[in-house]
């Protein structure tokens, strides 16, 4: 019980903060709100791995894949507005997976549940995040004056193509880490709270960055610390205590 | 390309979404001009800059000069006040190095204090100094500075191209400046271009910059003729 408890502590942790960290990249430009859709779009994914008895995580991978290509797709062909795209994507994935969702699996696979999480998903975790880490530390100036400005950034000579693309890919990494923990629907709460609260509290980009790092670490260590006193289920608990210092962050914002 | 020449633009022409922006333009700059660009809003203007700094798609010539090194100043940048940026960061995502932003701070007239300012917590004035500061990193011998058209107060505003002209006397920057106001071009420029969407004049501003060609380019709407001192 003791080591499980560990396990799910040190997973929240490295997920927790690595959301924090590529979510204060995403902030700008409302990219934050594309990994709510993309969550929803790994339930089907979620649903095959526990029926299946596999890796939640890597069930959800090849659907944030496809949501990716479907949002870029769809975004060249019909010009409509991302949020009208994402909200068709986010529909389908929830959609599709109720058809063959089993029913007692439903709340895993909304809510995430960290709390069984195994030796070799643990480890597999932790080490996702820290390569998530370095790929997003690589990539974070560049994204910035990207995000700030596209012609700035070709003026600079910056491959915009190319940031683009590990940006993209970090994204699906990192929403595909992220239902373990706190499932198909929360998801988009791990890379955009922790950075809102950043946010509020930062005077430059170092506090900003790893202020997010830190509040979406500190918010899942303290969400599994109280599911394992309160037994009410990890992933909202993580969410709302991600809240709770987002609502603190207001009333000491610089 | 003659000596002295940094610039030389061919029959330029570009096209974006079936529309024609800029039609048959040719003109060249020499080192140390200012050469404006004037025309009412929407002639074609930031276009015509971006197109130089190979930003958009085009038919015809553009010629730089070997090795010629350019500092680009923007309209404006919405999205920057989303992003917790200091000066010294927004510097450092040009690699410029904290003793070089330093340098370049205090030729702009900034005190070493503003390194640690947040950008969101400037004034407009202050701000377009800065992104010309940032322009200026690694020594550019020419400047493309795209006129800020809201945002700025008139002060501001004069500040702005004071300064400019300033810079351009102690550096012998060449520069290419987009504005739709008549009074900097004769303060400030050596050269000319009339835009809208054709190039309706072009030459020195006193000789080209007739109540006749101003009528042309901005229909009747003229308001304000050049001061003779």
């Amino acid at each position: 019980m003791e080591n499980q408890f560990l396990l799910s502590l040190g997973v929240g942790i490295f997920i927790g903060g690595a959301a924090g960290y590529l979510g204060s990249l995403m902030l700008s430009r409302r990219m934050a709100l594309v990994a709510g859709p993309l969550g929803h779009l790994t339930l089907p994914g979620i649903a095959l791995a526990l029926i299946y008895g596999f890796d939640v995580s890597l069930g959800a991978f090849p659907f944030v894949i496809l949501g990716i290509v479907l949002i870029w797709l769809l975004e060249m062909r019909t010009k409509l507005p991302m949020e009208a795209l994402t909200a068709i994507i986010f529909a389908s994935g929830v959609a599709l997976a109720f058809l063959f969702l089993p029913m007692e699996q439903a709340q895993t696979a909304l809510v995430g549940d960290i709390s069984r999480v195994r030796l070799g998903e643990a480890v597999a975790s932790i080490l996702g995040s820290l390569f998530l880490l370095l790929v997003v530390r690589k990539i974070y100036l560049s994204i910035v004056l990207i995000n700030i400005s596209e012609e700035l950034a070709k003026s600079e000579k910056i491959n915009i193509k190319k940031y683009n693309f590990i940006y993209l890919a970090s994204i699906a990494i990192i929403v595909a880490l992220g239902v373990k923990m706190v499932g198909g629907l929360l998801t988009a709460a791990l890379v955009a709270i922790p950075a809102s609260s950043a946010r509020n509290w930062s005077r430059n980009l170092d506090q900003y960055a790893y202020g997010a790092m830190a509040i979406g670490a500190i918010s899942a260590a303290l969400g599994i610390i109280f599911f394992q006193v309160s037994g009410f289920p990890a992933g909202p608990l993580i969410v709302l205590s991600s809240a709770v210092i987002f609502l603190v962050s207001i009333a000491f914002r610089r | 390309m003659d000596k002295g020449i940094i610039l030389q633009a061919i029959n330029v022409n570009v096209v974006l979404d079936h529309q024609t922006i800029i039609e048959n333009l040719s003109f060249e700059v020499k080192r140390g001009e200012v050469l404006t660009i004037l025309g009412p809003n929407g002639a074609g203007k930031s276009v015509l800059l971006k197109t130089l700094l190979g930003l958009l798609p085009y038919q015809g010539q553009i010629e730089w000069a070997k090795g010629i090194k350019i500092g680009y100043v923007p309209q404006r940048l919405p999205f920057i006040k989303d992003i917790p940026l200091s000066i010294k960061d927004f510097f450092y995502l040009k690699k410029s190095p904290e003793k070089e932003t330093k340098e370049i701070l205090d030729s702009v007239g900034f005190g070493q204090d503003f390194l640690w300012r947040k950008i969101g917590d400037l004034s407009s004035g202050q701000f377009q100094r800065i992104l010309i500061a940032w322009a200026l990193v690694g020594n550019p011998q020419v400047l493309l500075f795209d006129e800020p058209t809201t945002g700025i107060d008139m002060g501001g505003e004069e500040t702005i191209y004071n300064f400019l002209a300033k810079l351009q006397k102690d550096t012998d920057l060449t520069v290419l400046l987009v504005t739709h106001d008549l009074s900097v071009v004769y303060k400030f420029s050596t050269e000319v271009i009339c835009l809208n969407r054709h190039p309706m004049c072009y030459g020195p501003p006193r000789e080209v910059l007739t109540p006749d060609s101003l009528q042309k380019l901005y229909g009747g709407e003229v308001k304000y003729y050049q001061h003779r001192h």
